[in-house]
């Protein structure tokens, strides 16, 4: 009898029948996928994307070169270089980050005690070639203007869970 | 058709130049008119069915598919042609040079000579020969050379692999394609596909909707869209290309051109056998019912449409079912399908001899 009905079954093509129809079904419902370069999923606040250097309102750069960040990185990818300032405070005058060399863990945004670098959420950051990844000062000094508003955005509404 | 473009080519010389040219010259240049007149139309939609046939594989799995290239992402296959056009040809230091390049400009040409025969509408076929069906048959088969010279002339594994599963695989749905297109043409009497059609309008005339398929023939039309499928190396029936086993099977070795015109032909084999289906079972360029209205739309759009509807299933099978074993894919086509449809074809003959139905 199970003879009977797997070879009717198999004969009048009933799976395929019912595959085809489960799949008709699915070419009319919406698409899941979102259209990804000009349609962006949510990002948590807690995203850790592209490094920034943050500088105060007043424009003072709030690293002290501490030096915590390089410590703390477990994929060495931040070299730190500093002097004493003119004016006696300690500042960086080499703050370089291998970006190919990050595994973008976030320990140096928890390191910082002063908030200065910080993962932002730019994950759009890909380039033609391997020299433009490794960032400096500079170049983390301008990703923190850039984004200043979307970091500081986030900080504060991470911050009652801190 | 090639007399319509002649007549086109001698009205043409006649009134720009004055001179009526000689016969065989506007013969000719009539032939090379139709050829154009389906060949290149027939390329821009091999490219758009590479296109949709994304598209609706892309809607099934709730995507959406190519859509940045030109409006709609209409003109994605021409940006991927391009590309392709650009890139170097590279043969591989082991390979057979000569029959490495061959291979997929016969596949590329076999799948272009088939559609010499189809015919758009009534006496409108580039050649309407009396043995339109078994030309079909015949460049259908020889696509297999293609593939095989492409797996051996490479000299790769992956390949040769590939390339005897395919030979394998299309030799045996060849022949149950052959049984149930003898069972149309006991039904019809002729191998000119023309007739085949107006036989169907007979059918058509008798109430019965689109031709052949809505007749008892219905069991063949079924097992004869499955063998196109193995027969074009779709899904499920795509063991030679196998991804995840073969790499791509008799393809690994291909880039560039060579590459593009393998694609291209499969892609313009797998039209073919749509438009064959339609040809054979629905009706080709008739209307679905014999209804006035219908017959103002021209014949070659019903059968253009026809072939748009195959197209979309053979997209929709892709998206619809896993791949086959080798021992059930072979077990299908010689236990399953080559019975079946012999017995068919002594059940169709048997029936049409016992009621004197046989065509005259």
């Amino acid at each position: 009898m199970t003879f009977l009905h797997h070879t009717i079954r198999s004969f009048f093509l009933i799976e395929f029948v019912k595959a085809m129809w489960l799949t008709l079904k699915y070419f009319f419902r919406p698409k899941a996928t979102i259209n990804y370069p000009y349609e962006k999923g949510p990002l948590s606040p807690r995203f850790r994307g592209e490094h920034a250097l943050r500088r105060y309102p007043n424009g003072e750069e709030r690293c002290i070169a501490c030096k915590l960040c390089e410590a703390i990185c477990p994929a060495l990818a931040i070299t730190i270089e500093a002097e004493p300032r003119d004016d006696g405070s300690r500042r960086t005058t080499r703050y370089d980050i291998d970006m190919t060399k990050c595994i973008y863990c976030g320990y140096c945004q928890e390191a910082c005690p002063v908030d200065a670098i910080v993962e932002g959420p730019n994950f759009e950051f890909a380039t033609e070639n391997r020299e433009e990844l490794i960032y400096n000062k500079d170049k983390l000094l301008a990703n923190g203007e850039r984004w200043e508003r979307e970091i500081a955005a986030n900080i504060a509404a991470d911050a009652p869970y801190r | 058709m090639v007399d319509l473009f002649t007549g086109l080519v001698v009205a043409l010389s006649t009134w720009l130049f004055g001179v009526e040219p000689s016969a065989w010259l506007a013969h000719l240049i009539g032939i090379i008119v139709a050829i154009l007149v389906v060949t290149l139309p027939l390329l821009i939609a091999v490219a758009m069915s590479v296109y949709a046939d994304r598209k609706i594989w892309a809607a099934m799995q709730m995507r959406r598919g190519p859509n940045v290239v030109g409006p709609f992402g209409l003109l994605q296959s021409f940006a991927d042609g391009l590309k392709l056009f650009l890139k170097e040809t590279i043969v591989p230091a082991g390979a057979n040079k000569g029959i490495f390049l061959l291979a997929p400009m016969i596949t590329f040409t076999l799948a272009l000579i088939g559609w010499a025969v189809i015919p758009w509408d009534e006496n409108m076929a580039i050649a309407n020969i009396n043995v339109g069906v078994l030309y079909l048959f015949a460049i259908s088969s020889l696509g297999v050379y293609g593939i095989i010279m492409s797996g051996w002339a490479s000299n790769s594994r992956y390949a040769f692999l590939g390339a005897l599963r395919s030979s394998a695989q299309m030799v045996s749905y060849e022949v149950s394609i052959g049984f149930i297109i003898v069972t149309v043409l006991l039904c019809v009497g002729s191998l000119n596909l023309t007739d085949i059609v107006n036989k169907q309008k007979e059918l058509l005339e008798l109430g019965v909707p689109f031709g052949f398929v809505f007749t008892p023939l219905f069991p063949m039309f079924v097992v004869f869209f499955i063998s196109a499928l193995a027969e074009t190396n779709r899904p499920p029936f795509d063991l030679p290309e196998a991804e995840a086993e073969l790499v791509a099977g008799y393809q690994v070795e291909y880039s560039s051109m060579a590459f593009a015109l393998f694609f291209l032909g499969e892609y313009a084999n797998i039209l073919l056998m749509c438009a064959m289906t339609s040809l054979l079972f629905f009706g080709g360029w008739l209307p679905p019912i014999d209804w006035a209205p219908l017959y103002w739309i021209p014949g070659p759009l019903w059968l253009i449409l026809k072939i748009c509807f195959f197209f979309f299933v053979f997209a929709w099978v892709k998206a619809a079912v896993p791949r086959y074993r080798y021992d059930q894919l072979m077990r299908l086509g010689w236990k399953v399908f080559l019975p079946l449809s012999l017995a068919w074809v002594f059940l169709t003959a048997g029936t049409l001899v016992l009621f004197d139905w046989l065509p005259a």
